[in-house]
């Protein structure tokens, strides 16, 4: 993966956020306070200006700028949350300007242990870290198995969206849904949901560049 | 939607603006959103800064100023503040002796507060947090993220505050601020939920005969929905939930405080059945604060906060401040 597929995931991954703004809000609505798709917009508008501005000249780079424009930006729970997870594997792609399957695998790796590191969250707690640990485990399974790029970020994304699916029967232990105790079941968590769509927009990315 | 705004994305700058007009006194930093005591740092005092979501005005903005904070950071609405904001109000307050941060707990504010300490630190600037979290409803710590800061903000700010004008060190003024916290409790009713600028519909629905008990600052749901019912069996249901979680005694700080939406008018009905139930437990109300304190945008009811003062809390309460929001002694 390469700084130009990099920035084309960022880009993709604003634009499906932007499209699902108001989906991501209402599901922040039944169990939250009606605000994760509108932050989370907000925060991927700023990156984008921060990336046009300062282009990143590698694959880390354009991560830790995207992880410290969230961090700068978003506030909430959302801002120090995503931006932890994209600064942590900007940092762990280090000055690599082409990262390879077991680089990128790496990197996954300390997205999510930055995330429940600062989040505290475990798997079950209804948060995000129920897309993106299961999108973390099939990446560095697909990787294991010798597959492609293609084939591992499909394998994260679509296990991701089943993480985020299987979120909805829990009861929140974390974040602000835990406020409303058995009331927060039922409801598919929020920060799962984008987690979902935002490598659902890596898997895209990487299929139209192997296409191209 | 009806609100008295120009643009949703504009609403907190444009408050902050209007802020910095009607309060010379303050110097308001709009497009960095950092509100500071004009004047600057004050040399050898502990600097207190606090900040979160907006829409819970006059918290905390209107709290900056003599005998209180030297700092608030306004986040977007219901949304907390980032660190940028935080470590700006820190440099900006230092005078030398410390900075404390003032936090609400909610899983936000506390990341963004967390992360700014430790960039005030690695510019050699003694940081301390403390963390408020007053509300009963939230029973069961153990299965949430704790229980939220609400009410007892207004008191720890204002007695922490008064610790550090009198020249308290950083270690003395964040340990008076958890006492204040650990003695005190708050219960909030919601008759209506609040819309925020940007989502523009309610954050919950309430039919027309139902409350929420239990509510949170944000215009979250609460503990349980039941039908509407007078203020006196209200009054009784706040003092009750926070008897049996801190039972009640001696001089007690007393705190009716309007969600935003709700007349002065009934606070104060709301308050005079408070008194009849808080004599029933043989507590004594010593000071009391009726009005819009901590509110959530238009949000209709009202939340009880208590603390079981202590003489030195209640000389410190007595002593001068001088905000937008709280003034009195000077």
């Amino acid at each position: 993966m390469d700084t130009a597929l990099t920035l084309a995931w960022v880009e993709q991954a604003a634009r499906v956020v932007a499209e699902n703004r108001d989906h991501l809000t209402n599901l922040d609505a039944a169990i939250g306070d009606s605000d994760h798709g509108i932050n989370l917009d907000r925060g991927f508008t700023h990156v984008l200006d921060a990336l046009r501005q300062t282009p990143p000249q590698t694959p880390g780079g354009v991560l830790l700028t995207v992880g410290g424009t969230l961090i700068s930006k978003v506030g909430g729970a959302s801002g120090p949350l995503y931006g932890t997870a994209f600064r942590r594997a900007g940092k762990s792609l280090g000055d690599t300007a082409n990262a390879d399957m077991h680089q990128l695998s790496d990197a996954l790796v300390a997205a999510v242990e930055g995330v429940r590191q600062l989040g505290a969250a475990n798997p079950g707690d209804k948060t995000m870290v129920d897309a993106l640990l299961p999108a973390v485990e099939a990446f560095a399974a697909a990787v294991e198995a010798d597959a492609d790029l293609v084939a591992a970020c499909t394998a994260a994304a679509e296990a991701a969206e089943r993480g985020s699916a299987a979120t909805i029967p829990l009861q929140a232990l974390k974040g602000r849904a835990s406020y409303l105790g058995p009331r927060s079941m039922g409801h598919e968590d929020p920060g799962a949901a984008s987690t979902a769509l935002i490598l659902g927009a890596l898997a895209t990315v990487a299929a139209e560049a192997h296409h191209a | 939607m009806k609100k008295l705004i120009n643009a949703p994305q504009d609403a907190v700058t444009d408050t902050l603006r209007g802020v910095a007009a009607a309060h010379p006194e303050l110097t308001v930093d709009v497009e960095n959103k950092v509100i500071t005591r004009s004047g600057g740092a004050t040399a050898g005092k502990v600097g207190l800064v606090s900040g979160g979501g907006s829409g819970h005005e006059p918290l905390h903005g209107g709290f900056v100023g003599f005998g209180m904070l030297d700092a608030a950071c306004p986040g977007e609405v219901f949304t907390s503040p980032v660190p940028d904001q935080m470590v700006q109000a820190s440099r900006a307050v230092n005078g030398g002796a410390g900075v404390l941060h003032i936090v609400k707990n909610y899983t936000g504010d506390v990341l963004n507060f967390q992360m700014a300490a430790e960039l005030v630190g690695d510019d050699g600037i003694e940081v301390a947090s403390v963390v408020v979290n007053d509300d009963v409803a939230v029973q069961d710590s153990l299965y949430t993220a704790g229980r939220r800061g609400t009410g007892a903000t207004v008191f720890v700010e204002k007695i922490a505050g008064a610790r550090a004008e009198q020249g308290g060190t950083l270690a003395e003024v964040a340990s008076i601020a958890r006492e204040v916290n650990e003695r005190s409790r708050s219960f909030g009713v919601a008759l209506t939920p609040c819309t925020t600028p940007a989502a523009g519909r309610p954050g919950f629905e309430l039919g027309e005969d139902e409350i929420e008990l239990g509510i949170g600052i944000h215009g979250e749901p609460g503990r349980e929905r039941v039908p509407m019912r007078s203020a006196r069996e209200i009054a009784e249901a706040c003092v009750l939930a926070i008897h049996q979680d801190m039972p009640l005694d001696g001089d007690l700080l007393v705190m009716v405080n309007g969600m935003g939406g709700t007349p002065q008018h009934e606070l104060y009905i709301v308050f005079d059945a408070v008194r009849q139930t808080v004599a029933r437990t043989g507590a004594t109300i010593a000071r009391t604060l009726v009005g819009n304190y901590i509110t959530s945008l238009e949000m209709a009811g009202c939340m009880l906060t208590v603390c079981r003062l202590t003489p030195e809390l209640t000389a410190l309460w007595d002593a001068p401040v001088q905000t937008p929001a709280l003034r009195w002694g000077r």
